[in-house]
């Protein structure tokens, strides 16, 4: 029982071979850095698509010839269909949310830092870690396939040969249910029009298969860090990035479960002819759909959106957890009120459960029911509150380095205030009636789950990449890459509120024909032209990125002179992270211009009584230990 | 040195294991609460289902009710095999561990088999996911097909769940030597998430549908 300090170091020793070494690794880190890969070429891919969304919105009836050779039945001529566009909002929605947001912030950077934050030398089940990635790797590919089953006459040629319900290159589009797969026309197949063939099919089970990729990495990721602290890292010691990544795994165990039953009940309903989702007397393209009766469409909004709604706070906590963690180290003060920043993190992803009917105010929900979620939701507020005054508190009076990171991290807490705020207008169920569906919601969420989480995941990036790799990214590059898309998603982002309060609907393919939007069109012109300086600046992170790896000034064992023990050791890791020394914690994360002490961090292992008022700090509320026997 | 880091911090201090428990055991807890979900997001749908439709209640006495009951039987009495076999485990007799593994195994088969014919008495009344048998149409007017839907889709889904254990457990016997005893106990934990699954699904499904009296 007690004798469990890490019987098992070493457990695997280190591969020789360039598949043990890289491809099919056991090593958290290499994993890490596969994920971090994974999701850099998805976002590509995301961001592709949502330039072609806006070139289509802006110049309607533009001629791309590459989309003529991939999609010739999709974009004939290369010109896109309002079929087409839905496919691309579905593409882009699943892509950027499942295989970005979801696998940078936890499978990523959560996989490399978290076992060596704690003391530990790997994960607690490297083969399940390895599995979970190449599960997610093939519900990526799986994913991919979905628009080319139906778009692409040759690979739905290749998928046909699955079945009936898989019937692809029909000439027409890939999935267009958007990421929420709505039913009951998701639900029906191919009668429900084009873009609902073989392609959703792929979309259901690529979901699948992410499930329970996440499910595995969720299981592992708790059991590290619960079990595998090493001797002095007590809760109140962790790092905040380790409290958010271990929440946001305790979400994903608990939300995953419910979106693979509702797949599996949805992927039913289309193959297997049963009713789940599916009303009786439905009427479809013309003609009532027979042998279907007795199913809820709106059990599947439940379904859907009781996963879905924790799963934005899988995207973002990982980046509240590194911003903490970057700001308190940059500002060189101890975070803020620690304590309460853990149980915001908690607070935050517990409330998230009991919020999903947010989702579904206009679907008819009684309207106590309502009333019910919208305190709920508003009370999210109260968490989210802590944390940003706790930055704003770590920030003040602070001599702050403005390294890269650091401004990354200051654009977390900018994003997440400016698109926090719309989540109070739209939590209202009043509001929420009028801005429903509209671009308004596409601002907010753009805002808050999407563009501040991906801040959260540069600042990362910057201040992890000497770890690593063992060199630094370039500073004026990064300086360069931060300020055009910061500057850059607000252009986007504000001017999609003011779409919204003119009713501009979301998932339109083109706004030509409407009366009350005719004004509109330089704002949505000015939109695409920002969206395109934005991604286009996206080339200078991934030059700086691939080029820093070999070329950059080489770091030292703690570049940025922070406390958390992934600084104690040198920079790339070696294979076991800590070379077989199991290291001792004495300090809280963040002892900065602790006074009295020699210089102005302490290291979590420098040994007590070696750092002058480490009691002091201990007791500064920064994290001492709060177990003290 | 565990009890040093104890004294230094207790339970949650680092160095120890908070639940005294390892990583395989916390990681089989972690799964069932999250398989927990799976299945309860299938009865929630099922139960929302149910309420909002003509739900027939087609079960007579034979075969469906003693069949599920027996099952119920034999699923309860694996179980108790199970706590056998892990309690023999605990005294280090591993052959005799091995013998009551295998026998709850055995009767997990027995129970995928009577499931088995189970199903084959509604598919032959002409139950399907997507249909009603006739007869049952005319005697519950304006029935769901839903329920052939649910019916197959919950119990194959836990039937599936049995057969991995079955797998599981055949494995677990067959290294039981090799194995540590918190091994044997974990896949004791699978068995009996599985058991405890069917005694939800078991009156929910069928002692809610029994056939009328009348």
């Amino acid at each position: 029982m007690a004798e469990a300090t890490h019987p098992e170091v070493h457990r695997h020793p280190a591969p020789t071979g360039f598949i043990r070494k890289y491809i099919f690794s056991l090593d958290h880190k290499v994993i890490g850095i596969q994920y971090i890969l994974l999701a850099l070429s998805a976002v590509v891919v995301g961001m592709i698509m949502s330039v072609l969304m806006r070139v289509n919105l802006s110049w309607p009836g533009t001629h791309l010839k590459i989309m003529e050779t991939l999609f010739p039945q999709g974009a004939p001529g290369g010109v896109m269909t309002p079929e087409f566009y839905l496919s691309l909002v579905t593409m882009h929605g699943t892509i950027m949310v499942f295989f970005v947001l979801t696998t940078a912030p936890q499978g990523g950077f959560g996989n490399y830092f978290l076992p060596i934050q704690i003391g530990a030398d790997d994960m607690a089940f490297p083969v399940l870690n390895m599995m979970s990635f190449w599960v997610t790797f093939v519900g990526f590919l799986v994913l991919l396939l979905a628009i080319f089953a139906e778009g692409n006459a040759t690979v739905g040629g290749w998928i046909s040969k699955l079945g009936e319900s898989f019937a692809g290159g029909s000439g027409t589009v890939g999935p267009i249910g958007g990421w929420t797969g709505y039913p009951p026309l998701s639900a029906l197949g191919k009668i429900a029009g084009p873009g609902q063939g073989a392609g959703v099919n792929l979309w259901i089970i690529s979901i699948a298969i992410f499930c329970v990729g996440s499910l595995l990495g969720a299981l592992n990721f708790i059991t590290t860090l619960l079990n595998m602290r090493t001797r002095g890292m007590s809760l109140m010691r962790m790092p905040l990035t380790c409290w958010a990544w271990f929440t946001t795994a305790i979400l994903a165990l608990l939300s995953f479960p419910v979106l693979l039953g509702g797949g599996i009940l949805l992927l039913l309903d289309r193959i297997a002819g049963t009713s789940f989702f599916i009303p009786g007397g439905l009427y479809v393209s013309g003609s009532t759909v027979p042998l279907h009766n007795g199913g809820s469409p709106l059990l599947w909004q439940h379904l859907f959106w009781f996963f879905g709604h924790p799963e934005v706070y899988i995207a973002i906590l990982p980046g509240m957890g590194a911003t903490s963690h970057i700001l308190s180290t940059f500002a060189r003060k101890p975070v803020f009120g620690y304590r309460a920043m853990v149980f915001a993190i908690f607070a935050i992803g517990g409330l998230g459960f009991f919020v999903w009917g947010h989702h579904m105010f206009i679907s008819g929900m009684s309207p106590y029911s309502a009333v019910a979620f919208s305190i709920l939701t508003l009370s999210i507020g109260v968490p989210s509150a802590i944390k940003t005054f706790n930055w704003l508190g770590t920030l003040w009076g602070a001599k702050i380095r403005f390294t890269t990171p650091m401004l990354f991290a200051i654009g977390f807490v900018s994003l997440f205030v400016a698109g926090g705020i719309t989540g109070l207008v739209l939590g209202q169920t009043s509001l929420d009636f009028f801005f429903h569906d509209t671009y308004f919601v596409t601002a907010h969420f753009h805002l808050v789950m999407g563009v501040a989480s991906i801040f959260g995941m540069f600042a990362a990036t910057y201040f992890w990449f000497p770890k690593m790799f063992g060199r630094m990214m370039n500073e004026s590059l990064g300086k360069f890459h931060f300020w055009i898309t910061f500057l850059g998603v607000y252009a986007i982002f504000v001017p999609f509120h003011a779409m919204g309060l003119l009713g501009m609907p979301r998932r339109y393919a083109s706004f030509g024909e409407y009366e009350f939007l005719k004004n509109s069109h330089s704002l949505v012109l000015f939109v695409t032209i920002a969206a395109i300086i934005t991604v286009a600046v996206q080339v200078v992170f991934y030059f700086n990125f691939f080029w820093s790896m070999f070329k950059g000034k080489v770091a030292g064992d703690n570049p940025w002179e922070a406390t958390t023990l992934e600084w104690t050791i040198p920079s790339p890791p070696p294979h076991d992270n800590f070379a077989g020394v199991v290291p001792v914690v004495y300090h809280g994360a963040y002892e900065f211009s602790v006074p009295g002490a020699p210089n102005d961090f302490i290291m979590q292992t420098e040994p007590e009584g070696v750092a002058l008022g480490a009691e002091l700090g201990g007791a500064s509320g920064n994290g001492g230990n709060g177990h003290k026997a | 040195m565990a009890t040093e880091a104890q004294a230094l911090a207790g339970d949650w201090g680092g160095g120890v294991h908070p639940y005294r428990v390892g990583h395989r055991k916390l990681g089989m807890w972690l799964f069932i609460m999250s398989d927990s979900l799976t299945f309860s997001t299938l009865l929630m749908g099922y139960a929302y289902l149910r309420a909002s439709n003509v739900w027939p209640t087609p079960f007579r006495f034979y075969p469906s009710i003693v069949f599920s009951s027996v099952m119920t039987l034999v699923l309860l009495s694996s179980s108790l095999t199970m706590v056998m076999a892990v309690s023999a485990s605990a005294r280090r007799n591993k052959s005799s561990a091995r013998k009551w593994i295998v026998a709850t195994a055995l009767l997990g088969v027995t129970f995928i088999v009577l499931h088995a014919i189970e199903w084959k008495h509604l598919i032959d009344e002409g139950l399907r996911p997507f249909q009603l048998p006739a007869e049952w149409v005319e005697k519950w007017p304006g029935a769901t097909p839903l329920f052939g839907a649910t019916f197959f889709g919950i119990t194959g889904m836990h039937m599936f769940h049995v057969f991995t254990g079955c797998i599981y457990l055949l494995v677990v016997a067959g290294r039981v030597k090799k194995l540590k005893h918190e091994d044997v106990e974990i896949s004791g934990l699978y068995w009996h998430f599985v058991d405890l699954v069917w005694m939800f699904v078991f009156p929910m499904i069928y002692l809610l549908s029994v056939y009328p009296k009348k």
